[in-house]
């Protein structure tokens, strides 16, 4: 553990150079750096392997349904070497939510993109076994979605109180 | 046995009604099925272990459906367990009671309002006998349902129906 | 015969194909009721013969939508819904819920209630584990430590009961404070517990972790390597058990943890391999003890003061976002909070610790007996509640 931990911002700054063909953000407020539906899989595979960032632990991949006609995905990644955490957001318009797996890079992924696939509804393409994970497999509609509305039935029982 | 031992001066005999024997037979080994759902499940779990071991009114958890005689249903049936749920409650052998532990599945719990996964209430799919309220029920509360259990199985009758009977005999 | 049959087994860990016999493949329900899943979990079993060639675990049996009830609530009514996600462990998941949150909102906690916190969350830890270890024992044959688990789990219940009214779902650890102070006589009760419990402790060595019977059903079973186990994110005794010196506490310290004297523990292999089912169990055996430390401390240190005076009358987050983790006992427990400066949190996102150790069923029990499978379940420690949420 020769150099020292990376802020998110000297990450981002790096990311930047390396991928200089997609457009990376950096939101301050968060912080967290904003990665293009298409790039996830790269800028991952990126973050996981290089010795300066080592972000071998994804804590947690959340599915966001951001309410304006966006979704997001949430990726926390903690680093075992230098300790220090990250924050990556990719957003995606709600007709067309469609972005890469990071499934095979963090095996954490696998489950929790089922689960976002599941809940909030966007797909992962690439994803080695994409079902729904939570909820029966012949269910309709993604609940955490904002405009979600509960079926009055599922397989002839009565669902609101 | 404990009201009667040492109190004959030989032995003797007991006249009882078959229905009498049977009963207090059957109520004192109601065998339970163990199977746990959610939260209460544990609480269930403690009534089972040392501190108020259930086991003294004869219970004895089955892991198979076709053994017991009382499921417990402790914990939260959500939609997709519900179906399972059925299926156990038939794949046993009557006569076979259900006895609903905690709130959730008596009627949805604190799942009631928001909960588009939780059935709300076992009761809308299989028949229960005795409800124990609580979130969770304590162990005490879970023997207490399971006295009422006992009691509703002493009244347990052999006897056809009396009024079917006369119509049967006027049949005849 | 017997050297056929590892052989085969061999093969199927290890996923390459040498030729040797194999008979067809058999799907095998397991669940969603059987004694040994604790809980409602479905697994798929292939097997070949007894030996299993495949996992497809299905999840889902108690899926109690945790995360849209925390959308339609507001930041406090969450709390009773953390208690119910993880049920073993409700005062850690109410710790971590109520950190966050305060994190949200720049509170600064009494010192009096980050300590009677800590008491709180590892006594639960404490009780949480005892529960495992007595059910991993039943799952392998051994009924007897379950009974003595439970009696001392009950003493720390008492506790909790004296304290806040509730066995087993406390809403206890409100956001910037308790709900109630703890009673006279609490310190008391906590050493008395304390000194009463640690004979128990080699009693369930002597009867189950040292007993050979118990070694040859969990050494050399379900290993876990430290790589694998990162990358599938696996926290907690899990963890620890294959190896990684990580623990929440001491590596990412919330609440005072740093002012405490205890020692992390990890699994050593000294049954059979390292990462194996009985390093996992002797982990959360061993970590019981540390926690007997940390109460001490705490107890020897608990000042005076007032445990409401931080309790904000309106929770309201400025707009933002948070990720904050606590060590639960099964692990790393996550709560992701977006706030649109509402009353209600925009979404909740848990890291369950049990939904992510879960994940890692199929690839160690390759290759293993189906009766070898309940020993691996019981060692990862799930609580479905927390792994469907
Ligand atoms: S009634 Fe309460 S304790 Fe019982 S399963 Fe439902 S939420 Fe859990």
């Amino acid at each position: 553990m020769a150099a020292e931990a990376l802020t998110p911002e000297a990450v981002f700054n790096q990311l930047n150079d390396t991928f200089s063909d997609y457009e990376l953000t950096y939101d301050e407020n968060v912080p967290c750096i904003i990665v293009p539906a298409n790039a996830i899989r790269d800028v991952a595979m990126q973050l996981r392997d290089a010795e300066e960032y080592a972000f071998d632990y994804l804590m947690s991949l959340s599915g966001v349904d951001n309410g304006d006609e966006t979704l997001g995905v949430v990726y926390h990644l903690y680093s075992f070497t230098y300790k220090n955490q990250l924050t990556l957001k990719v957003i995606v318009p709600k007709e067309d939510p469609k972005l890469k797996s990071v499934a095979r890079i963090w095996l954490t992924a696998d489950w929790h993109e089922r689960e976002a696939y599941d809940l909030v509804g966007m797909t992962f393409e690439g994803h080695p076994d994409h079902r729904r994970i939570l909820m029966p497999y012949d269910w309709e509609g993604h609940p955490l979605r904002k405009d979600y509305e509960v079926p009055e039935f599922y397989n002839g029982m009565k669902v609101p109180y | 046995m404990g009201l009667l031992s040492q109190q004959f001066d030989n032995s003797n005999i007991v006249i009882t009604s078959v229905e009498g024997v049977l009963n207090w037979a059957r109520l004192c080994s109601l065998w339970q099925m163990s199977f746990g759902l959610a939260c209460c499940a544990i609480e269930m779990m403690a009534a089972s272990a040392s501190h108020y071991d259930i086991m003294r009114f004869g219970v004895l958890p089955r892991p198979s459906p076709r053994q017991c005689d009382v499921m417990i249903v402790a914990g939260t049936v959500t939609l997709k367990m519900a179906t399972r749920v059925k299926r156990l409650y038939e794949q046993m052998a009557e006569p076979r009671y259900v006895v609903s532990m905690g709130s959730c599945s008596n009627c949805g719990g604190p799942y009631w309002e928001h909960g588009y996964h939780v059935l709300k209430g076992v009761d809308r799919v299989i028949p229960v006998d005795v409800y124990v309220p609580g979130c969770p029920p304590r162990p005490e509360a879970l023997l207490e349902g399971w006295m009422r259990l006992q009691e509703k199985v002493r009244d347990f009758t052999l006897v056809k129906d009396s009024s079917k009977q006369t119509t049967e005999k006027q049949v005849a | 015969m017997q050297e056929e049959l590892l052989e085969l087994r061999e093969d199927i860990a290890s996923g390459i194909d040498s030729g040797k016999l194999r008979t067809d493949e058999m799907v095998l329900n397991m669940g969603p009721q059987h004694p040994s899943t604790h809980g409602v979990l479905r697994l798929e079993l292939v097997l070949d013969g007894e030996v299993v060639v495949k996992i497809i675990p299905h999840l889902g049996y108690l899926h109690r939508c945790f995360e849209k009830h925390a959308e339609a609530m507001t930041y406090p009514q969450v709390i009773p819904y953390c208690d119910r996600m993880d049920y073993l462990a409700a005062m850690n998941n109410d710790h971590g819920y109520a950190l966050a949150v305060e994190r949200l909102m720049d509170i600064q906690v009494p010192e009096r209630v980050e300590y009677i916190r800590v008491i709180m969350a590892e006594l639960q830890r404490i009780a949480s584990h005892l529960v495992a270890i007595g059910t991993f024992g039943m799952d392998i044959g051994a009924f007897t430590p379950f009974l003595y688990c439970f009696r001392d789990r009950e003493f720390i219940l008492d506790i909790f009961e004296k304290t806040c009214g509730a066995r087993l779902l406390y809403n206890y650890i409100w956001i910037g404070g308790l709900s109630h102070d703890v009673y006279d006589g609490f310190e008391k009760d906590v050493m008395q517990f304390i000194k009463a419990f640690r004979p128990t402790i080699t009693e369930v060595n002597n009867l189950l972790n040292y007993n050979k019977v118990f070694i040859e059903r969990c050494a050399s079973i379900g290993v876990l390597p430290p790589d694998v186990g990162i990358s599938f994110g696996c926290s907690g005794p899990m963890l620890r058990g294959s190896g990684v010196d990580f623990d929440l506490r001491r590596d990412d310290p919330y609440s005072i943890y740093d002012r405490f004297e205890w020692d992390v523990i990890v699994g050593d292999g000294s049954a059979g391999t390292l990462g194996d089912c009985w390093d996992r169990h002797m982990v959360r055996v061993k970590e019981m003890e540390e926690s007997c430390k940390i109460i001490e401390q705490a107890i020897a240190g608990l000042p005076e003061g007032d445990i409401s005076e931080a309790i904000p009358k309106r929770v309201r987050p400025l707009a933002g976002e948070i990720y904050t983790r606590v060590e639960n006992p099964r692990g790393e427990l996550g709560y992701y909070i977006i706030s649109d400066g509402k009353g209600n949190p925009f979404r909740v996102k848990v890291r369950a610790p049990g939904f992510v150790n879960l994940s890692v069923i199929d690839a160690i029990s390759r290759g293993c007996l189906v009766a070898d499978l309940v020993a691996i379940l019981g060692s990862i420690d799930i609580v479905l509640g927390e792994v469907d949420r």
